[in-house]
């Protein structure tokens, strides 16, 4: 700072401060890392596409050119995949038809529909991360969610909707907090590390699930293992018609989202909870129960699991059936570390990996571009999230602030 | 002598901060010089500086007269310079002679190590500076005093002629430090130059040939023990003028508070680590622990703070038995607890100061209505502790980890003082923290103990035990060994109990004697 002091205009100088905040900012890195992670990712749909090679025999510049195109092409698709044709939106609302709209919209509404498993899923693990707790368990509790409140579907009848939707919702976040609960509680007795614990519970799980959905929860009316539709007043009602799957679940996640953040930065329940995880020892000089916060923490982070489950089941499928999560569980731990832990950072980090599947999804089926350069993406940019010293060497950023807290500290007169 | 080390213009900065400020400074062959000044003046970034861990922006290092570029430790030793750090560099499991080869190893033909070798070297070595050490003893089997033998038989293994030794009596006993200054004049005496840094005054005045003072990253002068005394080096280390006896008032012993009967307390390893101990604290007195560290004191203190539940023995605070209550019904008891380790127990280093504020009383109103916190009360409170207690920080929102040692310690104070006190347990509580901020810290316990609060002080300094106490008991190996009357004791009785000495054969070894 003392080479600012030298800049003749106050106004430059006002910039450069701003300027040297940016780059030290945490969130800088992150955006950084996601933008690093689509431009290298453009480059992987560039080298994975044949005309370039083509194009490359031609000269180094048709090569090139070819090259840019590929990269265009998939982000254009992946683009009008996640949140509609703008074309075809502005032609639609020109028309003033409703069912055109909704047709035009519905790309959009559909990431939000993949991006509410995600903000439940990321919020329990990221709840867990806050108290120092890694639960690698989600996958498991959303089975078990999703177990639970289709068995509250399909076998509680003649309730009204007001009342049987919101049940089955809350008995499929049971069946997550009891998932989360058995590594909580090991933990707490035995000293069992919840990490083993809850990747152990993923597998009885999912061989759960197998099991049932082949016996007891088993449609007797079709040939596969599914089980049969949810009662429609277990619904999750939709918003719009077919084919917009958009459904109040986005909303019921927004108003857990915000709950999670009341309790954990609000409340002396969340002060105990952040203390244990902060530095356990102080919380245990403190007076903090450790063992209940352990507990009670794995609980809760099973049940956020286990709303991601009821989620799909109540207000996306209907009904259940075999490896029906295709991995939110495990995304979301990565998510929650993208989202910095806080529930509103795994809002919007959801948000983002909702509109990469779905554009991802949209792009295979409409330009046939493989879906896995989606997972090279997300990859890349979980890579330099956990690696910021890549991300500030690359942008020359400031090293991070705590190095230079310390150093003052010492420098520093009492 | 001449001047075998010389630094010119040693010039440090980090972001936001004058580390060292045109250092000059010159070691002369065969002295001990001295370095004095506070926690945070820039001795130890100066000294890094010298061995090749930073790197300075200005100045200019002279080893023997020639210019010498140091960008790395190796690149010191090559210059004939050792560090001992105040954190020893050993291998716990390793022997004394894998220790001192660890990096330069001697071998014999195929590869093999050849300790017999070095093991002779390290006996010559020993016995030409009378530094005993079986050099095939496993260091985690060693006393501490021969564990910093250790590390400087590793230096003169290496040839060096320059020894740094940073805060070597930290961790010793009075006997121990004593034997120390032994070892350090026979190295002179061999031709070795020493820069000892510290920030205690006795041993500086008692033991250095030259005292350099550094504050704020400047050389305030340079001094010799003849010319100087204490109050004169304090008041150049914290410039201002610093109180050394403190006024004390007669104690005003009243009703008992803690009450502690045959207590048994075992350490992590589940070996006994307090064994049988006895004792009460009295309303309006300071009873002090004494003892070198890792005799029972901390398990004693955990068992006496609801940190951990004793297997034998029991626990009474005005007269309600505590033996199993919890640290939180402790605090409710109106004990308070200056823990041994504030950055482990004490802090929440990722907290902002004001939530550290209320650590141990979140719960209650004013600051929590039902589950609510309520954060105007909580920052309210954060802002009057922060004028009351002086505590150095730009806001109460700012990161505790960026705070001094000496104003973190003042956090956990004023914490634990703001509440109404019968019973205050301070554990080292002013350990590593500079001379202003130990005046502070003494200040205000006499004060609560004025008021009528208990105290039960523990610390390894005899200083501060005896400066304080009214009572002293001394813990040996689990066990209280002696109390005695603080008026009536000196530091050489307490040192003998401190090694072990029962007071019977204390008398009888002095009746022997004459």
């Amino acid at each position: 700072m003392r080479n600012l002091g030298q800049q003749p205009a106050q106004s430059l100088r006002g910039f450069f401060i701003f300027l040297e905040e940016v780059r030290r900012s945490p969130l800088t890195v992150t955006f950084l890392a996601i933008f690093t992670g689509l431009f290298l990712g453009g480059i992987i749909a560039a080298l994975s596409s044949e005309p370039m090679y083509e194009a490359f025999r031609l000269s180094v510049g048709e090569g090139l050119k070819a090259g840019a195109q590929a990269a265009w092409n998939t982000y254009r698709a992946l683009f009008l995949g996640a949140f509609g044709d703008p074309v075809k939106i502005s032609a639609a609302f020109a028309s003033g038809d409703w069912l055109q709209i909704n047709r035009a919209l519905s790309p959009f509404f559909e990431s939000l529909v993949q991006a509410t498993p995600y903000i439940f899923a990321g919020l329990a693990v990221a709840f867990g991360f806050r108290v120092g707790l890694f639960n690698i368990g989600a996958e498991g509790q959303i089975f078990v969610g999703a177990l639970a409140a289709v068995w509250a579907g399909v076998f509680i009848k003649g309730l009204p909707a007001l009342v049987h939707a919101p049940l089955a919702f809350l008995i499929g976040g049971l069946g997550g907090a009891l998932w989360g609960f058995v590594p909580g509680w090991l933990k707490a007795k035995t000293g069992a590390h919840e990490v083993i614990i809850t990747i152990m519970m993923n597998y009885v799980a999912f061989r759960l699930s197998e099991y049932l959905l082949t016996g007891y929860l088993r449609d007797p009316n079709k040939t596969t293992p599914i089980s049969a539709p949810i009662e429609t007043t277990a619904w999750i009602p939709r918003l719009f018609p077919d084919p917009n799957r958009f459904h109040w679940g986005f909303f019921i996640a927004l108003g857990i989202a915000y709950l999670v953040y009341l309790l954990l930065f609000k409340t002396t329940w969340g002060f105990e909870l952040r203390t244990v995880g902060a530095n356990p020892h102080a919380a245990h000089y403190a007076g903090m129960n450790i063992v209940r916060s352990t507990v009670i923490t794995m609980s809760l982070s099973g049940m956020l699991a286990g709303f991601a489950g009821a989620n799909e089941v109540l207000g996306v499928n209907r009904n259940l059936g075999v490896a029906f999560s295709s991995g939110y569980g495990f995304d979301s731990i990565a998510l929650a570390l993208l989202g910095n832990s806080h529930p509103l950072g795994v809002v919007l980090a959801a948000l983002l990996f909702g509109f990469l599947r779905n554009g991802a999804i949209q792009m295979q089926l409409t330009a046939g571009i493989p879906i896995d350069i989606i997972s090279i993406i997300q990859a890349m940019i979980l890579a330099f999230i956990a690696a910021p010293a890549i991300i500030r060497t690359l942008y020359r950023l400031k090293p991070p602030k705590e190095v230079e807290l310390t150093v003052r500290s010492e420098g520093e007169t009492a | 002598m001449g001047v075998i080390l010389e630094l010119h213009g040693i010039t440090k900065r980090f972001p936001g901060v004058l580390a060292n400020d045109h250092i000059d400074l010159d070691l002369r062959e065969g002295e001990i010089h001295a370095l004095l000044g506070e926690n945070g003046a820039g001795k130890t970034t100066l000294m890094n500086i010298l061995y090749g861990l930073y790197k300075p922006d200005e100045g200019e290092i002279y080893v023997n007269g020639k210019k010498a570029e140091i960008h790395s430790p190796r690149d010191a030793i090559a210059h004939g310079i050792g560090m001992v750090h105040q954190h020893f560099m050993l291998v716990p499991v390793f022997t004394v002679v894998d220790n001192v080869m660890l990096g330069d190893e001697y071998v014999r033909g195929g590869g093999f190590l050849d300790r017999r070798r070095a093991a002779n070297r390290i006996l010559e070595i020993s016995k030409q500076y009378n530094l005993q050490v079986d050099p095939f003893a496993y260091i985690k089997d060693l006393p501490v005093g021969a564990q910093q033998r250790v590390e400087i038989i590793k230096l003169l293994f290496r040839e060096a002629n320059i020894l740094i030794l940073d805060e070597p009596t930290a961790v010793l006993t009075p006997q121990e430090v004593d034997e120390l200054f032994k070892i350090m004049k026979s190295l002179v005496a061999g031709g070795k130059s020493i820069i000892f840094i510290t920030h205690k005054l006795r041993e500086v005045l008692e033991f250095s040939d030259r005292i350099t003072v550094i504050r704020n990253g400047r050389v305030v002068g340079t001094t010799t023990p003849q010319e100087a005394d204490q109050s004169k080096l304090a008041s150049m280390m914290v410039g201002r003028q610093i109180e050394f006896a403190i006024e004390k008032k007669p104690a005003e012993p009243k009703e008992v508070v803690l009450e502690v009967r045959n207590l048994k307390v075992l350490d992590a390893r589940q070996l006994v680590a307090v064994n049988g101990v006895s004792f009460e604290v009295h309303a309006g007195e300071v009873l002090g622990i004494a003892g070198v560290q890792g005799n029972g004191q901390t398990e004693l203190v955990r068992a006496l703070t609801g940190m951990q539940h004793p297997v034998e023995g029991e626990i009474r605070i005005f007269g309600k038995v505590m033996t199993h209550a919890s640290p939180r019904e402790f605090f409710e008891m109106g004990a308070a607890h200056i823990p041994e380790d504030r950055q482990r127990d004490g802090l929440v280093l990722t907290y902002p100061v004001k939530d550290n504020f209320i650590l141990n009383t979140f719960y209650k109103p004013p600051y929590a209505r039902g589950i609510v916190l309520q954060q105007p009360a909580i920052a309210a409170h954060a802002e009057e502790l922060v004028r009351r207690f002086d505590i150095r920080t730009p806001s109460i929102f700012t990161e505790l980890s960026a705070l001094s040692g000496g104003n973190q310690q003042k956090v956990i104070v004023a914490r634990e003082f703001s509440r109404p006190l019968k019973l205050l347990i301070a554990a080292q509580p002013t350990r590593g923290l500079d001379v202003g901020s130990i005046e502070y810290i003494h200040h205000r316990l006499l004060e609560k103990r004025d008021e009528g609060c208990a105290v039960l002080l523990i610390s390894t300094e005899l200083d501060e035990i005896l400066q304080l106490s009214d009572r002293i008991a001394v813990m040996y190996r689990g066990r209280i060994v002696a109390t005695v009357n603080a008026a009536e004791t000196t530091k050489e009785e307490l040192g003998l109990y401190m090694a072990g000495m029962q007071p019977e054969t204390l008398s009888l070894a002095q009746v022997v004697e004459r």
